[in-house]
């Protein structure tokens, strides 16, 4: 069994007992657990199901690179699946529960999968879901999605309650790992003055030296952490924090990183974590590495470990995986693991050494300390199923015949070490093949490159390959004196025994969190994926939560292995940030709720908002959909504004409208490049409406233009137009025709802008005082300048609903006092505002298009009826070219008419008109769509525009528009224009 | 995350700070051009891995367009300069010619 050691543990403090509770047992642990080493103190080795054969799992490692001990971790709204119980720091009160277990963690019917584990070997989903056709919906999707997925999601309704921050930080070196040659690199760049900045994942300084031993120029490694960290903390230029991890290296020396603040006291004020956001000129990648698992038959029984994370646990937390402790290995390092369970009183039965000379001076101290090692041998399989019982022995060179069987709770074994290289390669850095070491390590002559082109990350210490104390040191800059044994080399072992057979391969995991053998593997060989990529996505290995830290050489070796080809040539699969997972909820930060986005207001809001509007978005504005009254529903609000602006007078918060000043000599030239229509003609005083598209030719944005003298105009854009209409003048003023002199200033939020619309307006603007408007001083499509009501104002008369109409642009300081005046003086004549959706009503009654719903990117000004406001004169405009293609002048083109429907209902937004027959995927085929439907409250009927093939041509046709229920309405095709067709009201 | 440093104002930003505006020195082919002249105008654009004259606009900063001589492999920029040139200034060539012929001298 798994237990407490009675004394011992450097991180635990028994003066302070934490209670928890895993699967509804209630537990006890202490400060300074993680949840795992707590769960082991309480014997609780499997911790979960696999995700494919739901197989009995226990704790592997004791780091980031826990494959298996992934719970549910909180409840209610902190719910949190995935959570790696060797990171989560125990506290009071800590609740978790396992993944992948139905109905329980003992008892799980999904172990069943077992028995068909040769119909689930590699791209059985691709295999075995193809046929038939008609199973897919009944019977191969609902069993995937039952199946699919590790952990469960939190409850969509429930808001995550917790906070997150970012964290923006600069430095000259950025140090990621806060071990013996992280600390000691750190020493050496900020003793050259640079600004250092050292980042360490865990809690914990140190790295792996407190628990592997040796000494630095006498000293203890701990002395010498300690000793070190109070010199750079001694330094002005130097920062440190620890439970930050650097999670991705990008272009140019960006850096992110993943601080967890507060996961052990939820609901504590402040984030709870942060996402650091670095520029760094340099980064020291000191990231260490990470011991690889030995392949032998049943390496996945709970109770089989990582070496190095059982002496972890002995070390750091006083807790023993198991009473007998067998160690199989093919290098050095694992007999201080020997060493490390014999000296805590446990019984090492057997050292299991693949190497048929065995080791060095470590080998010879576990000799000398009595335990019994075999050299050349290994593990045949592994006997338990929900806990180790023992190991059947065979050699290592031959098929797996048993020599012997030793009974024992757990398994200690090492299969080497790989340098954590991700950092070193997010951004390009190349790796070399180590056969010596049997490791990929940096090929310091291929860094990845910054904006010099020079390399900015360099690896040191065992993250560059170099993994005994002494070497680690020298790698790092120190010129200390290391005492340490000398280790004899590894023999690299990627099958055990070599010869193993189907049977045992069949029972060797690779990649444990997604449940991938090594017979998998080699069948995708075997099916011709040559590509470690393909082979990756073909059986899954390496796509789990933990990206295959553990899997990866491993899986790589055996796919070169059948391949029949060297691991360098097969190579690795690419390294993607972050290097383990972060919170959504940090990548988010403080962008939520309101602060997610700005909202732009009007000078207006404040009354829109006390006059009861009901809101609509219009990109980043607010703009008031209609203004209910008590009683009204918002289709009974907005008949009565539009029948107030048909029959009295309307207001309307006009000043999101976009407004561009284009100024210069060459104003009217650029101006005549940018619309279709000619501008340089336009005559002071006058407005005229333009068209823009872009260089496709289909149309972009519209709206009217007013020559405010002879070299400057005010261009208006749509609301949503403003800022990317400015983009665009200055695009192509700036890149193309840069030889105009032309300056275009975006005025848009300098101006308040109110339509006063209906046959009354007039006499509103009269009440005011002030400026003529009378139709003789200010005709239609004129504009004059002058006071209304003691406000200076830019006066327009143009009209976007058909009715005698007035846009007023004040300045914005003035825009409120002058709407309360217009307010004032229209009261007697019936004035009221109107919002976005009447607005809409009106313009569609008169034909006018609306950028967005008669345009969709596809649709050129000719589809619409525009061709009068396209000059025939001008050489050249954007879009001129392009309305020249072929297909832009194609009369069976879909073109812009008016729908009436024969009962006078309404047609769903968006319907398609059918066509006779049927297109090659069987559907019915279409002749046009529905572009802008309403109800008019003027007409007392639905009213429609649509695109329809030849509609102009086909005046009077009868065409069917089916709908979702089944039903279909027909409609007649008419003129767009449904209101007032000669214009005589606006012209008034 | 690219740095830009932008040729106007001199600034060396974030490449959030920037928009991308793809190929630069692309000659304009607008009403008389052939079909072909104005698809590979529209819709033809280089992609090579390697040096790369691209377009960008310092977006959230001075408003300007410029162009960047860029390697999309090593992400070596070698310079930035103003947009209202029809092709690469000749230092930037030369920076350019030197760096290819070091890395080939590797
Ligand atoms: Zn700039």
């Amino acid at each position: 069994m798994s237990t407490r050691l009675a004394t011992g543990g450097s991180r635990i403090d028994r003066s302070k007992p934490r209670r928890f509770t895993f699967d509804g047992a209630g537990l006890r642990g202490f400060a300074g657990d993680t949840l795992a080493s707590a769960l082991l103190a309480n014997n609780r080795m499997l911790v979960g199901r696999s995700f494919k054969y739901h197989r009995p799992r226990g704790i592997v490692a004791a780091g980031v690179e826990e494959p298996n001990a992934l719970v549910n971790l909180g409840t209610g709204a902190r719910h949190e699946p995935n959570q790696r119980a060797t990171t989560t720091a125990l506290f009071e009160g800590l609740t978790a529960t396992p993944q992948n277990v139905w109905p329980s963690l003992d008892h799980d019917i999904g172990a069943v999968n077992g028995l068909f584990a040769p119909f689930l070997t590699a791209g059985f989903y691709y295999k075995m879901f193809l046929y038939p056709r008609a199973f897919w919906k009944h019977v191969y999707e609902p069993f995937i999605r039952q199946s699919a997925g590790l952990g469960r999601a939190p409850a969509p309704e429930d808001a995550d309650p917790d906070t997150y921050e970012h964290f923006h930080a600069f430095c000259d070196v950025l140090v990621a790992g806060g071990g013996v040659a992280g600390l000691q690199a750190a020493r050496v760049a900020a003793r050259a003055g640079q600004r250092v900045l050292v980042l360490e994942q865990t809690s914990h300084w140190g790295g792996r030296a407190p628990v592997d031993g040796g000494t630095i120029d006498g000293q203890t490694t701990e002395a010498w952490t300690a000793a070190t960290l109070a010199e750079l903390a001694a330094l002005p230029n130097v920062r440190f924090r620890t439970q930050v991890m650097v999670a991705g290296v990008y272009d140019h020396g960006y850096v992110l990183a993943h601080e967890t603040v507060a996961d052990d006291r939820p609901g504590a004020k402040g984030p709870r974590h942060r996402l650091w956001r670095i520029r760094a000129t340099r980064i020291i990648s000191a990231t260490g590495a990470i011991e690889r698992p030995l392949s032998f038959a049943g390496n996945d029984v709970p109770g089989v470990m990582l070496a190095s994370a059982v002496r972890d646990y002995i070390a750091h937390y006083a807790v023993s995986p198991g009473d007998r402790v067998v160690i199989v290995t093919n290098n050095d390092d694992a007999y201080r693991t020997a060493l490390a369970v014999h000296r805590a009183g446990l019984t090492v039965p057997v050292i299991l050494d693949a190497r048929p000379a065995g080791g060095g001076a470590l080998m010879a101290e576990a000799r000398a300390a009595g335990l019994r090692v075999e050299t050349g041998r290994a593990i045949a399989k592994v006997l338990g199923t929900k806990r180790v019982t023992g190991v059947a022995v065979c050699a290592q060179a031959g098929e797996g015949a048993v020599l012997d069987t030793i009974p024992c709770d757990a398994v200690a074994m090492s299969g080497g070490w790989s340098p954590v290289v991700h950092l070193w390669s997010h951004c390009g850095g190349k790796l070399i093949w180590d056969a010596d070491r049997a490791m990929f390590r940096p090929d310091a002559a291929r860094p990845p490159t910054d904006h010099t082109g020079a390399g900015f990350v360099t690896c040191t210490g065992a993250a560059n390959g170099a993994l005994t104390l002494a070497e680690v040191l020298a790698d790092a800059g120190a010129t200390g004196q290391v005492d340490a044994p000398l280790e004899a080399a590894l023999a690299p072992v990627w099958m055990m025994p070599q010869g193993a057979g189907p049977k045992l391969r069949a029972k060797a995991w690779l990649d444990f969190q997604n449940d991938v053998k090594v017979s998998d593997v080699q069948q995708a060989a075997q099916e011709g994926y040559q590509s470690v990529e393909h082979a990756k996505r073909y059986t899954t290995l390496g796509m789990a939560t933990d990206q295959g830290k553990l899997s990866n050489i491993n899986g790589l070796a055996i796919l070169s292995d059948a391949l029949g080809q060297p691991i360098p040539q097969t190579g690795t699969t690419t390294f993607r940030p972050p290097y383990a997972p972060i919170s959504m909820g940090a990548i988010g930060g403080a962008a939520r709720g309101d602060v997610f986005q700005p909202i732009r207001r009007t000078c207006l809001y404040d009354w829109h908002e006390a006059a009861g509007a009901h809101w609509e978005p219009v990109g980043q504005w607010r703009r008031p959909y209609c203004y209910p009254r008590a009683g009204e529903t918002h289709q009974d609000a907005v008949r009565r504004e539009i029948t107030t602006v048909r029959s009295a007078v309307g207001l309307l918060d006009a000043s999101t409208l976009g407004k561009l000043i284009v100024k210069g000599p060459d104003a009217g030239r650029f101006l005549d490049l940018i619309y279709t229509n000619m501008m340089s003609t336009l005559a002071v005083g006058r407005c005229r409406y333009g068209l823009m598209c872009n260089e496709n030719g289909f149309l972009s944005d519209d709206g009217v233009v007013a020559r405010m003298s002879d070299d400057t105009f005010l261009c208006h854009t749509t609301t949503g137009g403003a800022d990317r209409i400015h983009a665009h003048l200055e695009e192509w003023l700036q890149t193309e025709w840069w030889d105009l002199q032309v300056y275009v200033a975006n005025v848009t939020e300098h101006w308040a802008q109110f339509a006063v619309v209906g046959p009354k307006a007039r006499q509103v603007l009269e009440k005011l005082g002030g400026l003529d408007v009378s139709k003789s001083a200010l005709p239609f499509m004129n504009w004059a300048e002058g006071t209304l009501g003691g406000v200076t104002a830019r006066v327009f008369r143009i009209s976007f609903s058909g009715e005698l109409s007035y846009e007023i642009a004040v300045p914005v300081s003035l825009g409120r006092a002058f709407w309360d005046a217009l307010l004032a003086a229209g009261a007697e004549y019936g004035a009221a505002p109107y919002g976005t959706e009447a607005l809409h009503v009106l313009r569609a009654e008169k034909g006018f298009i609306m950028i967005g719903d008669e345009t969709d990117g596809t649709v050129i000004p000719q589809d619409l009826g525009l061709d009068w406001a396209i000059s025939k004169k001008k050489p050249d405009y954007i879009g001129k070219r392009g309305q020249e293609r072929l297909r832009m002048v194609d009369p069976d083109r879909w073109k812009l008419v008016g729908l009436e429907t024969l009962d006078g209902s309404v047609i769903p937004d968006g319907a398609y008109a059918v066509a006779d027959g049927r297109n090659a995927n069987g559907q019915r085929n279409t002749q046009g769509r529905v572009t802008s439907t309403y109800f008019s409250p003027t007409l007392g009927r639905g009213i429609a525009m649509g695109l329809v093939r030849r509609g102009p041509d086909r005046m009077g046709e009868v065409i069917e528009f089916p709908k979702l229920d089944g039903s279909s309405v027909k409609a007649r095709i008419v003129s767009p224009v449904f209101y007032d067709p000669n214009g005589e009201k606006q012209d008034a | 995350m690219l740095i830009l440093t932008c040729p106007y104002c001199g600034v060396a930003g974030e490449e959030t700070e920037f928009h991308a505006g793809g190929e630069a020195h692309l000659k304009r082919f607008g009403p008389g051009s052939s079909d072909d002249d104005f698809d590979a105008y529209m819709f033809a654009r280089k992609n090579p891995k390697g040096v790369h004259f691209e377009r960008w606009r310092h977006v959230f900063g001075c408003g300007k367009w410029f162009h960047a001589a860029r390697d999309t492999a090593t992400l070596q920029v070698f310079g930035t300069y103003p947009a209202q040139v029809s092709g690469p200034p000749q230092d930037i060539l030369d920076r350019i010619a030197a760096a290819t012929s070091a890395h080939a001298a590797k």
